[in-house]
């Protein structure tokens, strides 16, 4: 370990300290230029699909169960026109351990790094995604820190990421608490180098891989049921909360194992005019994750994360890309228990808005699937997170939705009719993609090779 | 003066506001980039002083002494009206012609 822990010094020595921590050496991936071999590195964690289903079930992880939202889907019919209203199902991942889908990216990180012999496992996250690796830790008997973006510079924090750092504590682990900005991943280094532990990565192949078993789970379950009722389908729509990209392409590549050809819908929730770097707009949002803020940029330059190169490349799996308000998420949250008897958490049920409207698109023999949940409970739930908006300054009422602007309103709905899924240009996206490959990859040459350019077509999905 | 082996939380600045980046919102730039981690005290000391602690981790951290006995501040936060009319109006626009 060197002695220098200036930032320069420690940003200076990312790769190796990444190399160290992972245990994999990014660069043999790498293939022309700006290329590199995705799939040869998602081959590389050494488990198969088997193993790792495998791994999960040992630990209670995934086979939860799916749900008919029968009277959500009564209501979306008497909201669309004759004929349509498709049937809404929804994967309740808030059966996991630590009540969501993100035990089943921790199990896979976490066990590898028991193989392999480290002695606890460092993740960067404000997330459900902490308490999921703190669990698995927990059961394998590994040491186990989270580093949280959790606070303002007055030490106020997001009632929803306060509550993750009791789970994670509740869990064995510790918590190091920061106030905003990028640079906590400084401190992140200096706590991998220090302490010699393994990076469970949101964005590792072994996280990524271990949400594959959710779209087989999904596809499975649903040719199931509609098996029962005389004629087997697959889902027409899966709808997925997109932010880094990892469900959103683990749910996708679970879904193909099965060829279930179901068009993939990412949701995020529109935080338009917030910056999630700015210490004034942090507690201006009421939503942590499966925003915009995550979902724009993870989704046009992958390679942001804290891998060198990221297994969650969501441009490659989405169909189709639309977003919903805070205020819609809300209200679909509030009638998911007081409707279907499912008090489930807030963030968990952005993909669960749109597809209440995009459910009213479609015929009603049509199945769309909602492919999570997540826990609720103090702290992270509309109350306290709707409280703590008002506290804050913001402006709730009913109304319609296009009119609230993040950071200064939340608009709830005036009547269920007014919840939309409004389509991104994923054009666009595709554009900027490129132009961030081209930017910040490796490549020095006036034009692109083959192997490059292929690259490309499929980084974009075209 | 709080006790050597009291569950106690530090505070300690990782970066002053003239060490962080460029890259980052002017707002942000204006703070410094502040930590706070857990642990027990390694030998008395006042609040507001320079402290050690050991980690869960059985990491040595040191910073300025917080708070003992950190409580967990988790709760349902003030009533908000506006909630309780969300599922009586869907339940009237759904079952009202039954």
């Amino acid at each position: 370990m060197s002695n220098d822990t200036s930032y320069n010094a420690v940003m200076g020595r990312k790769s190796e300290i990444l190399k160290q921590a992972t245990n994999i050496d990014f660069s043999q991936f790498e293939m022309e230029g700006i290329a590199f071999d995705y799939e040869k590195m998602m081959a590389s964690i050494g488990y198969t699909f088997d193993q790792i289903k495998e791994i999960q079930q040992r630990q209670g992880v995934g086979d939860t169960p799916i749900l008919e939202l029968r009277n959500l889907t009564a209501l979306a019919r008497k909201c669309a026109k004759p004929g349509y209203g498709a049937r809404i199902f929804i994967k309740d991942e808030g059966a996991n351990p630590t009540g969501s889908f993100k035990d089943r990216r921790a199990v896979t990180s976490v066990y590898h790094a028991k193989r392999l012999g480290y002695k606890g496992v460092v993740a960067a996250t404000s997330g459900n995604y902490g308490a999921a690796v703190a669990s698995q830790a927990a059961a394998l008997g590994l040491g186990c820190i989270i580093v949280q973006e959790c606070y303002d510079s007055k030490q106020v924090g997001q009632p929803e990421i306060l509550e993750k750092t009791r789970k994670c504590e509740a869990l064995g682990a510790e918590v190091i608490q920061m106030t905003v900005g990028p640079e906590l991943f400084y401190k992140f280094l200096l706590v991998l180098e220090e302490t010699g532990y393994f990076s469970a990565s949101l964005y590792s192949p072994y996280g990524i891989a271990g949400v594959e078993t959710l779209g087989v789970e999904l596809a499975d379950q649903i040719r199931s049921i509609t098996a029962k009722e005389g004629k087997q389908r697959d889902p027409d729509a899966v709808i997925v909360t997109h932010a880094g990209g990892g469900n959103v392409t683990g749910t996708t590549r679970g879904l193909r194992r099965r060829n279930c050809n179901s068009q993939v819908v990412a949701v995020s929730v529109n935080l338009k005019g917030l910056h999630m770097a700015s210490d004034e707009h942090f507690n201006r949002k009421s939503f942590t994750t499966g925003h915009t803020g995550f979902g724009f940029p993870f989704a046009t330059w992958p390679d942001r994360s804290d891998m060198p190169r990221s297994a969650a490349r969501p441009l490659r799996y989405m169909d189709k890309y639309v977003l919903v308000n805070q205020g819609e998420v809300f209200y679909i949250t509030e009638l998911l228990a007081n409707l279907e008897g499912l008090e489930r958490g807030p963030a968990g049920n952005t993909s669960l808005s749109a597809a209440f409207a995009l459910a009213q698109e479609m015929p009603q023999d049509n199945i769309i699937v909602v492919q999570e949940t997540e826990y609720t409970g103090a702290g992270k739930h509309i109350q306290p997170q709707l409280s703590f908006a008002r506290k804050n300054g913001l402006n709730i009422t009913f109304g319609e939705p296009d009119t609230e602007v993040a950071g200064q309103s939340i608009v709830l709905p005036k009547h269920p009719t007014m919840i939309k899924a409004r389509e991104v240009d994923l054009g666009k996206m595709r554009n900027s993609l490129i132009r961030n490959h081209l930017e910040h990859g490796n490549t020095t040459k006036d034009r692109l090779s083959k192997i490059e350019l292929d690259f490309l077509a499929e980084e974009t999905n075209v | 003066m709080i006790k050597k082996g009291t569950w106690v939380i530090i505070q300690k600045t990782i970066l002053a506001p003239d060490q962080r980046p460029d890259n980052i919102p002017e707002d942000t730039k204006q703070t410094p980039l502040v930590m706070w981690v857990k642990g027990f005290l390694q030998e008395d000391t006042a609040l507001g002083q320079p402290a050690t602690i050991k980690t869960k981790m059985n990491r040595t951290e040191t910073g300025t002494l917080q708070e003992a006995n950190p409580p967990t501040l988790v709760d349902y936060g003030e009533y908000v009206p506006e909630i309780t009319q969300i599922g009586t109006q869907a339940r009237e626009i759904l079952f009202s012609d039954i």
